[in-house]
């Protein structure tokens, strides 16, 4: 694996968004989120790429698509260390880290098996809120129990 | 003050002055408890489990305001038994009451409740989550007992890791500058995100597994059940259940203006010698909770 062959397989992209530095484990996760198997976009994606700042890395491009802040920064809780470039005509118009939201609507289950949310139809909702030593936790609106990043499962 | 129309589902829904304004208005009921101030109100008290206290001193406090109850004492005779929603379930019942009481055993079900009601809910326990009636009551107690919430100093016993009373006694109590001691197995200890509400509160918590050591530095001594349906492991359960046992001869060393406080139902936690001490007070406690619930009612229906 080498720099040269990550270029030869993830081709430039005229319009669209650049997903890069993915954890290489949650590639296919970040995909999921993002329910790119519905799009009709093209979409590229490689996984256990080199990377300068990371072991190995993930990278998915979208052609002629553009995400909206509150959906994209959902893949934080999977992958806090993924960059978003934004690109028109080959060339690069935004470049950032994803941010943690403060909220987390309906992709997450809470861990609590007696939670209401578990039992009835009702959207889950957590808040992001970070423990004394940093880590990031979802507090459930509901039940009001805390979770880790470990315990955490997508709907 | 106003808390016309507003649920109540968590004590820290509250501020400080609220809770002050609560236990005013209870003093007022404890003084004239029968006020007809609730004729043509409906109340619906839904408990879709079994509850003795709660359920019955809510009915009562809605009986001497001269209001009248609907509602049911179990799901099993409730359309819930044919799968009736919660949603669909509190939407029915909010056409036939202006305030809805709710006991319910999943956790965040109160939370749920209120956002879909047209009508106000006091939350009175959801599982294992909240129970701001019983936290209201207590601090009723308190302030009764001591002349002030202010700075005392509480010895919480037993079962500290899944006693939601505790847990929420603690964050109201926070308001108040208290000392904290807590005495529990090793297994059912104080969880660290109380500890967390305590350090931010920049209060002082103690911890002890020996309850002798701690009665001597109580204002209030808040005794608890251990609780077998809280237990995912009954195994676990059998080892720690009779850890404490509050007997007569060891409130000697307790201060003169100690008193004994426990939710209830108690089962063998406190010994029946007790009851005849004047530090115990855990009677006059649940009776404390028709006067502070009849002031909550009030207050969120605007009578007062």
């Amino acid at each position: 694996m080498n720099k040269k062959r990550t270029e030869l397989i993830v081709s430039a992209l005229r319009s669209g968004t650049v997903i890069d530095h993915i954890p290489s484990d949650k590639t296919f996760q970040v995909v999921n989120m993002l329910n790119l198997e519905e799009t009709e976009s093209q979409v590229y994606f490689g996984t256990n790429l080199y990377s300068d700042k990371y072991i190995s890395k993930g990278i998915i491009k979208v052609s002629d698509t553009f995400f909206d802040e509150g959906e994209i920064n959902k893949i934080a809780l999977v992958a806090p260390t993924a960059t978003l470039i934004e690109i028109e005509d080959y060339d690069i118009i935004k470049k950032h880290r994803v941010q943690t939201p403060e909220t987390v609507e309906k992709i997450v289950k809470c861990f609590n098996p007696k939670c209401v949310t578990n039992h009835q139809h009702i959207p889950t909702r957590f808040k992001v809120i970070e423990d004394h030593k940093g880590n990031m936790k979802l507090s459930c609106h509901f039940c009001e129990k805390t979770m880790s990043k470990e315990d955490i499962r997508f709907i | 003050m106003n808390l016309k129309n507003r649920s109540l589902i968590s004590i820290t829904d509250y501020s400080k002055e609220e809770i002050l304004h609560i236990l005013d208005l209870a003093e007022g009921f404890e003084k004239d408890q029968r006020q007809q101030i609730l004729n043509k109100y409906v109340v619906a008290s839904l408990f879709f489990e079994p509850s003795t206290r709660t359920r019955l001193s809510f009915e009562s406090a809605v009986q001497y305001l001269g209001g009248s109850i609907v509602g049911f004492a179990s799901a099993d005779t409730s359309s819930v038994k044919k799968g009736e929603s919660l949603k669909d379930t509190i939407l029915t019942v909010s056409n036939y009451s202006d305030l809805i009481v709710m006991r319910n055993p999943l956790d965040g079900s109160a939370r749920y409740a209120s956002e879909v009601s047209p009508v106000p809910i006091i939350n009175a326990g959801d599982g294992a989550n909240q129970h701001p009636t019983q936290c209201l009551l207590d601090l009723y107690s308190i302030r009764k007992t001591q002349g002030a919430l202010e700075n005392i100093d509480i010895v919480m016993v037993g079962d500290l890791k899944y006693g939601r009373t505790v847990h929420s006694l603690v964050q109201a109590l926070s308001l108040f500058g208290a000392s904290f001691h807590f005495v529990s197995p090793e297994s059912l200890k104080m969880p660290s995100s109380v500890k967390t509400w305590i350090k931010n509160a920049k209060l002082e918590y103690y911890q002890y597994t020996d309850l002798s050591e701690a009665i001597p530095k109580a204002d209030i001594l808040y005794m608890t059940r251990v609780q077998g349906e809280r237990f995912p492991d009954p195994l676990e359960y059998e080892k720690v259940k009779n850890a404490y046992i509050l007997e007569n001869s060891m409130l000697d060393k307790a201060k003169d203006n100690m008193k004994v406080l426990h939710p209830l139902p108690r089962v063998n936690e406190i010994k029946e010698d007790v009851d005849h001490n004047p530090k115990a007070y855990y009677f006059q406690q649940a009776k404390n909770g028709v006067y502070v619930r009849q002031a909550l009612i009030a207050a969120i229906l605007g009578l007062k």
